[in-house]
């Protein structure tokens, strides 16, 4: 029976890591049912905006009072996890507080004095975003692809934040030798009394609770992940890895395409000759649905922490119009979603659902609202670009579709008979040298 | 103003043997939209005045295709590509200005992996380039103290990360700049890319041109200073909207600077 709460730690552990490492596994799957792309260009700058963008947040700080509060969450985020390493460890060997006779009283204390010092700054920033949510209600929270399940999503992490925050503190107010050892206990010295009242035994009951409820806290939150806008957590990483390098104004060239023009350019070629080969035709031009989108974008769409940024930069959403550029993306990772459980529950092959991203998710009338402006690309923080998602979509609409908006056909007939976006004659093209 | 412009074009320059230093791409819009016009022919003056060896494509020159790309027309654009390509390749051209950012933008990125690598500049880069070799100076003249707000066209700044050049040569009139709350890479667009030039708005509750009219209109500026015929025209069409266009005027640097020296 000795051994009875290490067996129980790792089975929780294995179950948590397990459960966590099936959804990793589907997230894979799900990501890699877009197009290839390749992204294996240029290493070190790709390595370089990682450790800027993910790592050293360079673009939260855009907005400085969210972006500071971030970057205390996200510092108590990492180092507090150095502590649940010991919790690991400890439940795994029976030990207790085990980097203790590593590290020697006075440097042991200088950590769990900093964790203490980080949870308490972790509280105080959880609930300046709870009330920018909720009491501000500031105005990218409250648009309309947010009501529902992502405004949950906002909150229950933040109340899970608290809620481990305060077991921490409490685990180690309620940790006798440790108090009296009186090292790191910098901010658990002060909640320590709220217990003396206890006996012995029972603020040692409630020790081991509180040290039980943070890890299976954290093993929850861990499995919660794959379910939320918290993924960023992870995927920030990997996504401004695979980030575009390019300059923002430069719209992939379609090979398909320049193979066909060429085609009907070269006056040589037989049209009639069968394509060389056929693997480079692709079934349709432009994405109509997320399998016609390259990895990279449902990478971006898992990746998306939903802050609006984007949207709240946006010129068009600005003026009223129906397009909202986290929309675009919340959208795409749902369409995703969708179709990973329809082949999970169908043996591993996608049944047609007679849906696609295109009408029944994003509509038309948002894709044409776009004007390429790139705002969002700027101002998203984790190097996601919902621009190129737009652009594929309407290279569907109008490639396979052909439904472009009248005046925008107009235009483009021009282009193509007259060399230019109105109906002027290329001819005239040099009489504004002769005018006055 | 007075003097005939000197606009030669290439197939004048082949002929007699010649390669200019630098192609000036007129564009569309600078070709035929009256109010754009006025730039070419202002960037026409400086670069004359400054004894600047260009040419144009003139007849030969044909839309980048840029508008057709950003509406999802990739065969349409890939064919003007591809057909714009052949034109500057055969005159073997190496640097390209133009005053277009969207022309720009396109020459200088989306060209290449079609075949066409040129050095290509935007005419506030190249005007501050003629003016760090001395071969152009600059007065401030009538726009002397006065106040001016540069509107960031989104395919030179956000784009192509070019926000200094119009910049230098604004405050080199000695005006003073003054900023909008939105500049550089957080400039709200004018409205006019992604092909919305050539449609009306999706519905809404304002015009984006309005919004960034009233955005410049807030730093109180004689002039506002634009570096693209599009946002040109569009925030034209916002002064106009306040009924202010009887004290506010709407302004490419090129004509900016050619109208301080009376060109
Ligand atoms: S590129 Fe399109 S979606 Fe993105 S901010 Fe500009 S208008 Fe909005
Ligand atoms: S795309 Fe980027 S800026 Fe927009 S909501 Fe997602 S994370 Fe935020």
């Amino acid at each position: 029976m000795q051994y009875l709460p290490n067996i129980l730690f790792a089975i929780a552990l294995i179950l948590g890591l397990g459960y966590f490492g099936i959804n990793v596994k589907k997230l894979i799957r799900n990501i890699k049912l877009g197009q290839d792309v390749d992204v294996s260009d240029d290493k070190n700058q790709r390595f370089n905006n990682m450790a800027r963008i993910a790592l050293g947040q360079s673009k939260m700080v855009v907005r400085p009072i969210a972006g500071l509060m971030h970057i205390i969450v996200y510092v108590g985020f990492v180092i507090i996890n150095l502590e649940v390493l010991e919790i690991i460890i400890d439940g795994l060997l029976g030990t207790h507080r085990i980097f203790l006779g590593v590290l020697g009283k006075s440097l042991y204390g200088i950590f769990i004095a900093s964790f203490e010092a980080l949870a308490v700054l972790v509280l105080f920033a959880v609930i300046v975003f709870w009330l920018r949510r909720n009491i501000i209600k500031l105005k990218r929270f409250m648009s309309a692809e947010m009501k529902g399940w992502p405004e949950n999503d906002g909150n229950i992490i933040l109340y899970f934040e608290v809620i481990l925050m305060c077991l921490f503190l409490t685990m180690n107010a309620t940790d006798l030798p440790f108090q009296e050892m009186n090292s790191g206990n910098l901010v658990s010295q002060f909640i320590a009394p709220w217990f003396s009242g206890f006996t012995e035994g029972t603020i040692h009951i409630i020790e081991r609770s509180a040290w039980w409820l943070h890890i299976i806290g954290i093993l929850i939150f861990l499995n919660y992940l794959y379910f939320s806008k918290h993924l960023h957590i992870l995927l920030a990483f990997p996504n401004t890895y695979f980030g575009k390098l390019k300059p923002k104004g430069e719209l992939n060239n379609l090979e398909s395409v320049t193979a066909e023009v060429k085609l009907m350019m070269d006056p040589d070629a037989d049209p009639f000759a069968a394509p060389a080969n056929p693997d480079t035709i692709p079934a349709k031009f432009g994405a109509s649905d997320v399998t016609d989108l390259n990895w990279v974008q449902l990478l971006n769409a898992y990746t998306c922490t939903e802050c609006g940024r984007c949207t709240s930069e946006c010129p068009a959403n600005q003026t009223g119009k129906k397009l909202s550029p986290r929309k675009i993306m919340m959208d795409t990772r749902d369409r995703l979603e969708e179709i990973g459980k329809n082949i999970d529950a169908n043996g591993g092959t996608f049944k047609d659902d007679g849906k696609q991203l295109l009408n029944d998710y994003i509509t038309p009338e948002e894709l044409w609202a776009c004007t390429s402006c790139n705002a969002c690309v700027e101002a998203c923080p984790v190097s996601i670009d919902p621009l190129s998602i737009i652009i594929d979509m309407r290279r569907y609409l109008v490639m396979e579709q052909s439904a472009a908006p009248m005046e925008l056909n107009n235009m483009m007939t021009n282009v193509e008979n007259n060399g230019a976006p109105w109906p002027y004659n290329q001819m005239d093209r040099l009489n504004w040298a002769n005018e006055n | 103003m007075s003097e005939q412009l000197k606009v030669p074009t290439m197939a004048q320059l082949m002929a007699e043997g010649k390669q200019p230093e630098v192609l000036f791409w007129v564009g569309c819009a600078g070709s035929f939209d009256d109010r754009a016009k006025k730039i070419t022919k202002a960037f026409v003056k400086l670069l004359n005045r400054a004894n600047v060896n260009f040419a144009v494509l003139g007849t030969e020159e044909s839309c980048t295709g840029d508008p057709a790309k950003r509406a999802g027309n990739e065969f349409l654009f890939q064919m003007q590509a591809v057909t714009n390509i052949e034109v500057l390749n055969a005159y073997e051209i190496k640097t390209v200005v133009t005053t277009c950012p969207h022309c720009f933008n396109t020459l200088k990125n989306e060209y290449p992996s079609l075949g066409g690598s040129y050095t290509v500049m935007h005419h506030t880069q190249f005007l501050k380039n003629l003016l760090d070799e001395g071969r152009l100076s600059i007065e401030g003249g009538q726009f002397k103290g006065k106040r001016i707000t540069f509107h960031d066209p989104c395919y030179l700044g956000r784009a192509n990360n070019v926000y200094e050049a119009p910049r230098d040569l604004i405050r080199k009139l000695d005006a003073e700049l003054v900023e909008m709350k939105s500049c550089k890479s957080r400039g709200l667009c004018c409205g006019a890319g992604g092909a919305q030039m050539f449609k009306d708005a999706e519905p809404g509750n304002k015009e984006v041109n309005i919004e960034r009219t009233e955005q410049a209109l807030e730093t109180q500026p004689e002039i506002i200073a634009a570096g693209c015929p599009f946002c040109n025209t569009m925030m034209t069409d916002g002064v106009k909207n306040k009924e202010k266009e009887g004290q506010i005027k709407v302004m490419d640097v090129a004509e900016l600077i050619a109208n301080a020296q009376d060109l």
